[in-house]
């Protein structure tokens, strides 16, 4: 079982880009080299802002019910984890149904993988692989009643998408207020401040 | 003459690099550990804490060591994979010698036998600094005291230097002016209680990534952050405050800011009287920098200039973070004073919350400068020249004053003076000066005419390729000893596996040959890194890099131990300077004017547009280790150039083209990147490539008469766009690596 008590903070602002979290999490004891973390460049031509995207474990997860051969189980610890092999038939529906774009069909294994919260580490105390590693923190795995003390920005459980209320585990971390970005360098040289 | 033996493709068949992307045995052999060995990681000078695991003498993977107090688990991506370098394909597993086709493996024996022979004849013929040495900042610190001792005892020559010269040696040098002490001020844990950081020509994400998490957890508290720098790198891009200055102005800058400090009162005028020297000289050679003039040299606007002094001035606490943009000059130690001054003029420095630091960028950078492999420096940061230092160190290694040499090149005047005909021959020691010195097409001509060059690697180095002889070395994890990272911090480093094959340590190689030299009364009793560390311990004593109270179960059981740290019952220092004191003999702090002078090159009507060169963070130096671990190369295969889309609409570039970047030394054909995140005026390329594709075609030699470093972050070039026929083949290779074709 994963603590109730820890959390797991996205926080896209502090994101460095570096992609420590995609090489551990294809370290980690249970996914034998594949990384089931996207790391994305937004928009490099106008920012070097990056994005990691981690599954958010959804209180209803999606990618479960919209699965033909129910492969994909969410533990009472609020971790949905990767598709049952035996039961999985790779047929991508998770992939097409999931409102954050996380599970991945990898082609020649035919099944879908997807974050587990390292299951591994996470349900002997431990954090998953790559909120340790991560080097500014934009990926935390910590108490939940100690990340309002310990962040400026507020943590984002709640969604809607598509005009869909999903609620997650995981939660996104939002400056609070927002804070405007100028990331044209011929700007900041001609007085924009 | 050391040419290359045969063509660079068919080296490079031979040797790689070639990609190693899973541990031994593949994802699914998973072999159960036998044990984990607590160390560190073996690339930049943050030296996280790591944990191998090992199997059957075999690193196997990874575990984060979260008690270790620096990182606590935290690693960028080349901390996590660098474990890929065991057991790579490409190790050199034996001695080799050059032949006309090629390489071929030797016995030791003969490589022995032939380096010696060759050693004597080069010294016997021209004298005995026409043999120099080059080391590097990745050894460890038993390592670096034994090359400066091996080269000064064994070889006898003067001619020893290191690759820290390409690294912190301004702010070394900028460091020991003005404070009597060349060392972080402080340990990283005051950056978090700082309520304003200054970064400056430091792209801390991707050269310091843990550095990161530190300045957040200031942010967090509610601490500005300023950042100077061409590129709007990726911690600038959240900072308070971005100043995207011209390449070549930030003493310009920082002179601007004491001006305005003096100007608005905010100087700290009771530390400057009772802790200081020079302030008035200071101030004078920024009298002329009022903002108008500051913002017309940097091309910052007023309005930034002056929110920057007003965010520095008016703080109760701050650090001060600089590295390699405002140290690679030509103007480097300069650079690094006006930002000394700064910190004195606000007296914010030697308590908690306020500090100082360069972000040292070698692996053991600090250390590395600390024992004795700079051509003017003896162990414990003595200077060779001065008589009292020269005798405790001949007092500790036995010898007599006439036998210690003095002064020597430092490595880009070893390299000229190889290319002059002046040195003859060459022992190359984890450096890999064709890709990491300036002006590269002249370094390989360099290396074309040594008479006799032998390289201790453990991959075969672009530089090594040039090699007469090559002895096969060993990996960090296979050797003990100690390392300081850039907080000043000294850590253990453990020997995690054996070296294979007939690779040894890089340290039995230089004992042997100092024996086999008949120099070996002065190396018979360095049997182990533990030896050679308590002799260094020795020579270190009563030097401002005091090591003489710090043993290996003493950093075990404090998890590192900081300099200086004289006796074994001190437990060290974290933070330098505390009640104001300084390490010159009155203990007080020097203001250094630094009146402001252009870069050594500047744009002008043939070559319009400013260059500068840096790192990425899937990549360490010039890139002999990262360049061969698949993960690595995957997130960043090949060099390009960064263009803001305003100079690249007026030069007809869009996103991909092939661009030509030429600067008085050569030219270089590679993929455009258009980014708004640099100025219009500048292009950046990063350098860990060789050849073809490496930024250091283009650089200049032009050195800082101080700290004799290259200017590598500021030279003039002509950007043009060109057709892609003119990639080079090795760029199209990993162009279609990176397609993942």
């Amino acid at each position: 079982m994963v603590s109730e008590e820890f959390g797991f903070f996205i926080d896209p602002q502090r994101c460095i880009g570096c992609r420590s979290c995609v090489a551990a999490c294809a370290e980690c004891g249970t996914h034998r080299g594949h990384s089931m973390i996207h790391l994305d460049e937004l928009d490099r031509l106008a920012s070097t802002q990056t994005g990691p995207t981690v599954c958010m474990h959804c209180e209803d997860p999606i990618c479960a019910m919209s699965c033909p051969a129910d492969a994909i189980k969410r533990t009472e610890d609020g971790v949905v984890h990767a598709s049952q092999k035996p039961r999985c038939v790779a047929c991508q529906n998770c992939e097409l149904s999931c409102p954050f774009g996380v599970p991945i069909v990898l082609p020649g294994l035919e099944q879908m993988l997807k974050c587990d919260l390292c299951y591994d580490r996470s349900s002997i105390g431990l954090k998953p692989m790559c909120a340790t590693v991560c080097p500014s923190q934009a990926l935390l795995f910590a108490p939940r009643h100690e990340v309002a003390a310990m962040r400026g920005s507020r943590p984002l459980r709640e969604f809607v998408i598509g005009g869909l209320r999903i609620r997650t585990r995981n939660a996104i971390m939002v400056p609070d207020p927002e804070v405007p970005l100028n990331l044209d360098a011929s700007i900041l040289m001609e007085g924009g401040l | 003459m050391a040419h290359l033996p045969t063509d660079a493709a068919a080296l490079r068949s031979r040797f790689g690099p070639h990609l190693n992307s899973a541990p031994p045995g593949g994802w699914d052999a998973d072999p159960v550990p036998e044990r984990t060995v607590e160390t560190h990681c073996c690339f930049c000078g943050q030296q996280c804490g790591i944990k191998l695991k090992v199997a059957g003498n075999q690193v196997v993977g990874f575990d984060p060591w979260e008690a270790f107090p620096f990182n606590k688990g935290k690693l960028c991506p080349k901390g996590v994979k660098r474990y890929l370098q065991g057991g790579h394909p490409d190790r050199l597993l034996h001695a080799m010698k050059r032949t006309a086709s090629g390489f071929e493996p030797m016995g030791w024996e003969e490589a022995m036998e032939r380096t010696v022979a060759e050693i004597t004849r080069i010294q016997d013929r021209y004298g005995k600094d026409a043999f120099a040495m080059l080391s590097g900042v990745s050894l460890t610190n038993e390592k670096s005291y034994l090359a400066g001792k091996f080269a000064r005892l064994a070889l006898g020559t003067r001619n020893l230097d290191y690759n820290g010269r390409l690294c912190m040696v301004s702010a070394g040098a900028g460091n020991k002016k003005a404070f009597g002490v060349d060392r972080a001020a402080n340990s990283w844990e005051d950056i978090p209680l700082a309520d304003v950081i200054w970064v400056t020509g430091a792209n801390v994400a991707e050269c310091a990534p843990i550095t990161t998490d530190y300045i957040w957890r200031a942010r967090d508290r509610g601490a500005k952050l300023i950042v100077v720098d061409p590129r709007i790198t990726p911690l600038a891009r959240t900072a308070d405050l971005a100043l995207p200055l011209r390449p070549g102005t930030d003493s310009a800058l920082t002179n601007g800011i004491l001006h305005l400090l003096d100007q608005w009162n905010l100087v700290d005028r009771d530390f400057v009287r009772d802790h200081t020297n020079g302030f008035d000289e200071a101030l004078e050679a920024a009298r002329a920098c009022t903002p108008q003039w500051t913002s017309a040299v940097t091309g910052l606007p007023v309005a930034a200039i002056e929110k920057a002094a007003r965010m520095w001035g008016e703080a109760s606490t701050s650090f001060l973070l600089h590295a390699r943009g405002i140290e690679h000059q030509s103007k480097g130690v300069e650079n690094v004073n006006s930002c000394i001054n700064m910190v004195l003029a606000t007296g914010r420095i030697g308590r908690p919350g306020c500090g100082y630091a360069t972000i040292t960028g070698q692996g053991n950078g600090q250390g590395g400068r600390e024992h004795g492999h700079k051509c003017d420096q003896l162990p414990g940061n003595r200077d060779i020249e001065n008589p009292e230092h020269r005798a405790h160190i001949c007092g500790v290694w036995g010898c007599t004053d006439e036998e210690l040499p003095g002064k020597g090149l430092s490595a880009q005047e070893i390299m000229n003076a190889i290319h002059e005909g002046d040195i003859k021959g060459l022992l190359c020691l984890c450096f890999n000066p064709l890709v990491s010195l300036p002006d590269s097409t002249f370094t390989r001509e360099a290396l074309e005419k040594l008479e006799f060059f032998v390289s201790l690697d453990f991959f075969l180095s672009e530089t090594a390729q040039h090699a007469d002889i090559i002895f096969p070395s060993a990996l960090h994890e296979e050797d003990d000893g100690t390392s300081t990272s850039a907080e000043g911090r000294v850590i253990r480093i453990r020997k995690a596996v054996e070296p294979p094959g007939e690779a040894r340590t890089d340290w039995e190689i230089l004992v042997e040959l100092a024996r086999r030299l008949g120099r070996g009364r002065f190396f018979d009793h360095f049997t182990s890194p533990g030896a050679i560390f308590q002799e260094l311990r020795r020579a270190s004593s009563g030097g401002t890099a005091d090591y003489g109270g710090i043993t290996y179960e003493k950093i075990e059981k404090q998890m590192g131990v900081f300099w200086p740290c004289p006796t074994e019952d001190h437990p060290g220092t974290p933070r330098l300077f505390e009640g104001g004191k300084f390490f010159h003999p009155d203990g007080r702090a020097r203001f250094i004017p630094t009146p402001w002078r252009p870069p050594m090159e500047e744009v002008d009507a043939d070559y319009p547009v400013w260059l500068t060169s840096g790192r990425v963070v899937f990549h360490y130096l010039s890139g002999t280790q990262t360049r061969r671990i698949g993960f690595l190369v995957e997130q960043c295969p090949h060099p390009y150039v960064e263009i803001h889309p305003r100079l690249a609409a007026n030069l007809g570039i869009r996103e991909g083209d092939a661009t030509a970047v030429a600067t008085r030394r050569g030219e270089l054909v590679l993929p455009a990147k258009l980014v708004t995140t640099i100025r219009p005026d500048t292009v950046f390329i990063p350098y860990h490539w060789p050849g073809n594709l490496g930024a250091n075609r283009l650089t200049a030699r032009h050195l800082d008469p101080v700290s004799r470093i290259p200017e590598f972050k500021v030279s003039a070039c002509r950007v043009t766009r060109t057709t892609p026929d003119r990639f080079p083949p090795e760029l199209l290779e990993l162009m279609a690596l990176g397609r993942g074709e």
